[in-house]
Order: structure tokens, then C-alpha cells, then sequence
């Protein structure tokens, strides 16, 4: 019997560990798949994190080194190469490495940091051939970075998400021509930031409403065709247009890997992918708690950290048989609002309540109902959907709560 | 000087190998691309087909119903995963009806056993996810399903294990007549002699055949695009479920594979680009809306990857197996059921040759068997962890979709026919073949492919010749 196993060394993984050892528990495990603790980061060579954490722009493997030292100092056990293979009911976890071969534990608490996986070119269904050359921008991103191999010379993009924008400066500076990115949506689905600190500053142009059409080239990419949508996201035909290039990467969106968490019977939220959960992170499984990319897909490490200390803190107080769940709301959201991380509220206590639009609103305001009572409001100059917005409900304004409904309204 | 040189490594080509290395012959399969199985016989429907399709008294019929009884002792010995599941071919109106009919009677004619005809309710009861507009269907209990690339890598590699050569990248571009034998030339201008030669070139068989004598055998691609679910949607059906056919073909049909996956499609279109194996969008929603015509429960969001095949279609409507020249056999236009009848055209072209003076003498020591590429995977846990003591590779996973580990990735590049490239690591050990198609485990499976070649990590493709991954080193071009 282990007292905590956590399934996961990047960012969420490491957070997490360290909250639980912080409030008293000493028995955690950590399992990574890979040969070495960080996750994604490790090939995120690029600077921006740690902003809200630290008030530094520190880089992926910086960022990551600063929990994963503290993971050494502590001496928190790690097994790296380990896979899971299962988790059952009763949290019974059962993994494989070379070492050890395949082997099981029994865990009185879980907590799932396995992060997200890119959507890739098959689940879109573009059509042509099917040549080398075709990339998710995360596995061009681990060759340039971590192999020092260049996937390519001419790149176009699909997908502004945020690893698309960064790799398209990073080909740039590594010497190769980005000659467009493709953006299906009328805005892009990346950090502004990112847009003019690796598009602008670099002269690639964002094609927004334009997708890729048809993939040429019967052993390596010799180009793609590309095409405007219309507003309700149909091809004109008459935009189509060959752009040639030897390389096409995706940043089509992430999607976290739950298949594990689908082994253990946890509920699954049909909007992020990820579990539905209670503001202490906790899963429909008690003590197995979520947090990360494999809760739901974050666009700032920061929070990703945030997010993990508190199923770290309250998986420690699960062991401890101290985390008391006293009401049980659900909370909803308008459609306005794609969703909500947490999904229920089963503590009345101050709760940060994270959340993504479904659209760009510009002058938006926030407002959560409990029935129809407006508890809480707040206005927002601009959202759009690949920023995470976040509000804090206090304790007194869930006083008389039983049914929470998250809306936005355009003013 | 090879007794016998086969020319094409598909499924036909390493059927036929196989059977021969049983006799104590000299064999030598020639392919032309980087692997084996790279035309039709890894893009096709993985159907076992019954027999009621094929017009009685044709070649095709007798070869199917005889192939398809032949196929699961042989997909034992070969290590391959088989299922009968049964097929269904489902009506939605009378006009289907009485072709289901007549389907029913023709099977009944070739020899198809355990042939009924179901209405709707005992249908529905069968395969609930049916479409409740189907008013009736064909089950045919003896179809099956198997892996064609699974298939054919295992008849060639037992081939080999029983002493048989594999050229690939050898392209025949020239045939020369040597005495009572052949002489290949490749487009490099290698060169194999062979006593006998068998014309196995798929849709390139035509071309082949007219490289030793003129024929009229005329080969031409139906395209064919399929889509294909994640295992999530593997259970929406159980059986092979059918249109009623037309004269295009079998129709759309919905099928779960042996690896557990939803696979849709084909569609049917008569192209002229013998290399043109891209999928359309028109063709991609035309299988998509047929599906969701016959089956309800499809969640197209499990779509993870889709792709395209060339049917080598013949200009007879029935197998072309022929002599055009002494010792030159054709195996051509072996369209939709070639891979249910490959077992029985080995033999028919075994008997042929046999006919035509080839002396075949059995092998005392022919191993039949083959261990199964996926023989970890189907361990109990403490057989895998005895392997994994023993070899530490099975314990590290490389591809997490498919939970394949680097010890079956080496096994895949180590045993014959051996992978050299990316798509050959995933035909074999099905590592890239999951949900997140190689994103996390392309870069790994890169590494391993180098060091077990001995060649450098940006000159591993993804299948052969000018297909690489990586256009060289960052900062190459530098100057410091």
C-alpha cells in the first residue's frame, strides 16, 4: 500500500507531490513514462513561464527544474521509464518498466497528471496524400529542440494554437521559411502574445478563416492547398490556392489523455475531456483527484501549478481522512461559457473558479446565478476562447447556494 | 539462378512464397518498394469474404469459397489474428431484396456454407446498431476478418524463415528471356535469373506481363477511401455489415477490425493514375454519410486516420491466372477477394508450375509456424515479465496508444521480413497505429530504427526512398 501515487512527472505531477509532502504526507510515489521528470516542458526551450508564479520569464526546463529540485531535495520517490498500464475501482495501479517489469500498487489516494496529447491529421480528415513531412508542432518541437533534427525547410502551419505559434518562430530562427499559418477560426486560438511575439515579429502571415484543403506529395510534402471558410465554416471554392512547402505542422488542439482515467470508472466531462470534478479536485472516484492538461487543456504553466497544489493539498487531506465534502452544488455554464473547472462546489469556502468562452465577446459581463439570484459579476474588456478566465466566488456568496449557472452577456 | 522469382511482395506474391518454400526450390520475391505489402494488400477492406459474390464457375468464386475455408488454419500457423464475425449484407427495399435473393442462391452455388436470409427483427436482434430502416439481410456466418499487411508480412517472413529471398527496392523494369529462363532487370539495373517467374505486380501487372510477350491483360485503379475509428467505437457492430451491391462493387461497408478499430468505407472510382493514392474530400464524406445510412451509434469524432487503396481491377471480371509465355505465370486483376482467395491461388499457381515441369520435392524440415509478431502483447503478466528479465526493452512502453514496447519494436526490425522504415515499425507492431498517430512515439521509434540500421537518425524514413522525416541537423547550414 502506498499512501499517494501520482501518475505524472511533468508540471501538474511535480506541483502536486509537493503540495501533499507540504501538508504532512510522506509516502508518494510519482510514475513518468519518460526518462526524466517535466513533461512537455522539457521541450518548451522558449521563455514566458513562471510570469504569475514567479514574476520571472523563466523557460520550460527552468521552470520544471525549479519543482524538480524540490522533488530531490525532498527525496519524494520517482520512478521514471514507468507506464501505466491501468487503474482500477479500488485504485489498484498497474505499470510496467524495464527494471521492475510489470507491477502493481495498491494506492489509498490518486492523483492523474498524465497532461494532454495533440489532436492529429487523421482526426481532421484532410484529404491527399499521405507523405513524410506531416508534423504535430509538439513532436517538431521535441526534434528541433531535444534531437536537434529539422523536420523541414518550407512550413506551413494549421492551427494558430500556442505550440504552433511558438514553433513558427522557432523554425524561423532555426533558418526555415514559415510562409503561412492557417487559422480555420476568425481568431486565433493562441495566447495574444504569442501572435505578435512570434508571427508579427517575424513577418508570417496569420491566414484566419483559411484551413488546409488537400495535402500533395506522394513520399515527402510537396505542398499543400489552402482555402477561405465562410462564416458558418464552409470552403470557397474559389480561395483555393497551392501553397508549396516541404512541411506541414498542426496545432489543432490538445486533448487530454483520460484513457486511464476511463479504466478507473471515472465520470468523464464531455466538454474538456477531462474528469468532472469538485473544487478540491477530486474525481467521481473518491480520492483520485485531476489536475493539468489532463483536467482540462490550460494555456499558462502557472496555473497548471496552481491547480495541482490543491489536489495535492486535499489528496493529503483525503489520506488523512480529513477533507469533509458538506454540500453538493453543481455548477453550470450558458454555452457562452464552454465550461468549468470545477464542475461542483462540495466545500463553502472561498473557490477560484476557472472557466473558457465559446467565442470572442468583446464588453462582456460574467455573472453567476445561484437559481435567479445574480451572486457574483464581473466585466471583461475582451475574452476569447484560447484565454483561461478565472473568478473567485467567496465563501459568503455561496451562503444560501444549491445550483450554480456561470453566463455571459454581451453589453 | 533462383528456380522460381515472384514478382511482388503483396499478399498474393507471399502467399504464394510461402507455399513454395515448403518444396525444395529456390525462391526470390521481388518488390519493388521499401517493404512488403505496400499496395493494395495494406489498404483494402481486411475482409474474409465468404463467397456469395462471385458469378459461379469463375475462377474467383471457386478461389474465394476454397481460400476462405483455407484462411484460418493458415492465419494460425502464421501467427495472425483472425476472427469470424460473420458478414451481413443489409437491404432497405425490395428492389434490395431480390438481390439479396439472388446473392443467397449464387452463394449457395459456389459452395458458401450456413447461408440464410434474415428479416428485420431477427437482423436487428443479430446487430442492434443496424440501421432501423433495414428490412432484411444476407448472413453469411463463414466471413471473417483478418489484418491484410499482418497477412502478408507473416506469409513473407515465414517464407524467408524457410529459406526464401526478399529483394525490395527492386524494381522490375525489364525482362529477359535466358534460355528456358528469365532475366530481371531492376530500374537500378540489378539483375535476378530465374527459371520460372510468377507475375504477382498487382496493379502493375499488366505492365509486367507486357514486359515479356504482348497480352491483352489490362489493368486499371479503383480507388478506394476508407476511414478508420479509435477502438472506442470498436463495438458498434460485431459483424462485417454490407449495402446490398451494385455493379461498382461491394458498397460502403461497416466492420470492426481484429485489432479492435471501426472501419469504414471503401468508396469506388475508376482513376487512371496508377500512383494516385490520395483520399479526397468528396470521397472522405461519401463514406462518411453511407455509414451513418446503414448504422446508427457512429461517433465520427473517434475518426483517427484515413486512407486510400487501388483495387488492380482486370479487363476480364475474373482473375486473370494465365501463362502468356512458358515458365510465366500472370496473377493479375485479383481485385476484391484476392486476399480471401490468397491461400487458394498459391495453390493454383503451385499446381501450374508443377504442370509446367517444375520439379517439387517437400521439405523435410518446413516450418509452417510463426511466432506471432504480437506474442508479448498476448503474454500472461508473469510470461511477459519473465521475457522483460530477460530483456529489459519489453519492460520500457514506446508507443502508449497501443501500449507497444521497444522490445517488439527491435523484435520488428530484427525478424523477417525486417522493418527499415517507420511505416514498416508500425505495420508490424502496430507503435504510431493509436490515437495520437506516433506524435509522442515517432521521435522515439526514429532513434531505435537508427541504431538498429546502423545508419543516421535523419536518414530513417517513413517508407523508403525519398520519403525522410528530417531534412538534416539544426544550425547544419552554420557557419562558426
Amino acid at each position: 500500500m502506498t499512501e499517494l501515487v501520482i501518475i505524472g512527472g511533468g508540471p501538474a505531477g511535480m506541483s502536486a507531490a509537493l503540495a501533499a509532502y507540504e501538508n504532512g504526507i510522506r509516502d508518494i510515489l510519482i510514475l513518468e513514462r519518460d526518462e526524466r521528470l517535466g513533461g512537455i516542458l522539457q521541450q518548451c526551450i522558449h521563455n514566458g513561464f513562471g510570469l504569475h508564479r514567479f514574476g520571472e520569464e523563466l523557460t520550460g526546463p527552468e521552470y520544471a527544474w525549479r519543482y524538480e529540485e524540490r522533488v530531490r531535495e525532498l527525496g519524494i520517490p520517482v520512478k521514471l521509464n514507468t507506464m501505466v498500464l491501468d487503474i482500477s475501482v479500488d485504485k489498484v495501479i498497474t505499470a510496467t518498466n524495464p527494471t521492475d517489469g510489470i507491477f502493481q500498487i495498491q494506492a489509498k489516494a490518486v492523483i492523474l497528471a498524465m497532461g494532454c496529447r495533440e489532436r492529429s491529421r487523421g482526426a481532421l480528415n484532410i484529404a491527399g496524400t499521405r507523405p513524410a513531412g506531416v508534423y504535430s508542432a509538439g513532436t517538431a518541437q521535441k526534434l528541433v529542440n531535444m534531437k536537434g533534427f529539422m523536420p523541414g525547410k518550407k512550413v506551413v502551419i494549421l492551427g494558430s494554437g500556442d505550440i504552433g505559434l511558438i514553433m513558427a518562430r522557432r523554425m524561423s530562427l532555426e533558418g526555415a521559411e514559415v510562409k503561412a499559418v492557417c487559422e480555420l477560426m476568425p481568431y486565433s486560438g493562441g495566447l495574444a502574445r504569442n501572435i505578435e511575439q512570434c508571427l508579427n515579429d517575424f513577418n508570417i502571415p496569420l491566414l484566419l478563416s483559411h484551413t488546409v484543403v488537400k495535402i500533395h506529395g506522394k513520399k515527402r510534402v510537396e505542398g499543400v492547398t489552402i482555402a477561405k471558410v465562410d462564416e458558418k465554416g464552409k470552403l470557397i471554392k474559389e480561395t483555393m490556392q497551392f501553397i508549396e512547402c516541404d512541411t506541414l505542422l498542426l496545432s489543432v488542439g490538445l486533448i487530454p489523455e483520460n484513457e486511464l482515467t476511463k479504466s478507473a470508472g471515472i465520470d468523464i466531462n464531455q466538454i474538456t475531456n477531462g474528469a468532472d470534478v469538485t473544487q478540491s479536485r477530486e474525481t467521481s472516484v473518491p480520492g483520485v483527484f485531476a489536475c493539468g492538461n489532463v483536467l482540462h487543456v490550460h494555456d499558462l504553466v502557472d496555473y497548471v501549478s496552481e491547480e495541482a497544489e490543491i489536489a495535492g493539498k486535499n489528496a493529503a487531506l483525503y489520506i488523512k481522512g480529513e477533507l469533509k465534502n458538506d454540500v453538493d452544488i453543481p455548477i453550470e455554464t450558458d454555452g457562452k461559457i464552454r465550461y468549468s473547472v470545477p464542475q461542483r462546489i462540495t466545500q463553502k469556502k472561498d473557490t477560484k473558479v476557472f472557466f473558457r468562452v465559446a467565442n470572442v465577446y468583446e464588453n462582456a459581463e460574467i455573472k453567476v446565478y445561484s437559481g435567479n439570484e445574480v451572486i457574483f459579476k464581473t466585466r471583461k474588456p475582451k475574452v476569447a476562447p484560447g484565454e483561461m478566465q478565472c473568478i473567485t466566488l467567496k465563501e459568503d456568496q455561496l451562503k444560501n447556494a444549491k445550483k450554480l449557472k456561470i453566463g455571459l452577456e454581451v453589453l | 539462378m533462383y528456380d522460381v522469382a515472384i514478382i511482388g511482395g503483396g499478399v498474393v506474391g507471399g502467399m504464394l512464397a510461402r507455399t513454395l518454400s515448403s518444396y525444395k526450390l529456390k525462391i526470390c520475391i521481388l518488390e519493388k518498394e521499401n517493404d512488403v505489402a505496400m499496395g493494395a494488400s495494406k489498404a483494402n477492406s481486411a475482409i474474409v469474404h465468404a463467397g456469395f459474390d462471385a458469378e459461379p464457375g469463375t475462377i474467383k468464386a471457386k478461389l474465394n469459397v476454397k481460400g476462405s475455408e483455407m484462411m484460418e488454419q493458415t492465419a494460425k500457423e502464421l501467427g495472425v489474428k483472425y476472427k469470424k464475425n460473420g458478414s451481413l449484407v443489409v437491404g432497405f427495399s425490395d428492389e434490395d431484396k431480390k438481390k439479396i435473393e439472388e446473392l443467397y442462391d449464387r452463394g449457395v452455388k459456389n459452395g458458401v456454407r450456413e447461408l440464410s436470409i434474415l428479416d428485420s427483427e431477427e437482423l436487428h436482434t443479430l446487430e442492434p446498431n443496424v440501421s432501423p430502416d433495414a428490412v432484411c439481410a444476407l448472413n453469411a456466418p463463414t466471413g471473417a476478418i483478418v489484418c491484410p499487411y499482418e497477412l502478408t508480412i507473416a506469409a513473407i517472413g515465414n517464407a524467408m524463415d524457410n529459406g526464401a529471398d526478399l529483394k525490395v527496392n527492386f524494381e522490375v523494369s525489364k525482362i529477359n528471356k535466358v534460355g528456358a529462363g528469365f532475366e530481371m532487370v531492376s530500374s537500378n539495373s540489378d539483375k535476378v535469373n530465374a527459371a520460372y517467374v510468377v507475375n504477382a505486380a498487382g496493379i502493375y501487372a499488366d505492365a509486367v506481363a507486357a514486359m515479356v510477350c504482348e497480352t491483352d491483360i489490362h489493368i486499371h485503379p479503383r480507388r478506394g477511401e476508407y476511414v478508420l475509428l479509435d477502438k472506442t467505437s470498436g463495438k458498434v457492430v460485431s459483424h462485417t455489415v454490407f449495402r446490398t451491391p451494385s455493379a461498382m462493387g461491394k458498397g460502403i461497408l461497416v466492420t470492426p477490425t481484429v485489432d479492435g478499430n471501426l472501419l469504414l468505407g471503401p468508396t469506388a472510382e475508376e482513376i487512371e493514375d496508377k500512383n494516385d493514392t490520395a483520399t479526397t474530400a468528396d470521397g472522405l464524406s461519401t463514406v462518411l454519410i453511407r455509414c451513418t445510412e446503414t448504422t446508427t451509434g457512429i461517433n465520427l469524432r473517434d475518426t483517427i486516420t484515413s486512407f486510400c487503396g487501388l483495387r488492380a481491377v482486370g479487363n476480364t471480371g475474373d482473375f486473370i491466372i494465365n501463362s502468356t509465355e512458358e515458365h510465366f505465370i500472370n496473377a493479375a486483376g485479383i481485385e476484391s477477394p484476392g486476399l480471401s482467395a490468397s491461400p487458394a491461388i498459391a495453390e493454383y499457381i503451385t499446381e501450374m508450375l508443377k504442370d509446367m515441369g517444375l520439379e517439387l520435392i517437400k521439405k523435410e524440415d518446413f516450418n509452417p509456424i510463426r511466432k506471432p509478431a504480437h506474442h508479448f502483447r498476448e503474454a500472461s503478466v508473469a510470461e511477459k515479465n519473465r521475457m522483460i528479465a530477460k530483456n529489459r526493452a519489453y519492460g520500457r512502453i514506446i508507443c502508449r496508444c497501443e501500449g507497444v514496447s521497444e522490445g517488439e519494436i527491435r523484435d520488428a526490425i530484427r525478424t523477417n521480413p525486417p522493418a527499415r522504415d517507420l511505416d514498416g515499425v508500425k505495420r508490424r507492431t502496430r507503435a504510431q497505429m493509436g490515437r495520437c498517430q506516433g506524435g509522442f512515439c515517432m521521435p522515439y521509434i526514429t532513434e531505435i530504427l537508427s541504431e538498429e540500421l546502423g545508419v543516421s537518425y535523419d536518414s530513417i524514413t517513413k517508407n523508403g526512398g525519398s520519403s525522410k522525416l528530417m531534412t538534416g541537423k539544426t544550425k547544419e547550414d552554420c557557419e562558426i
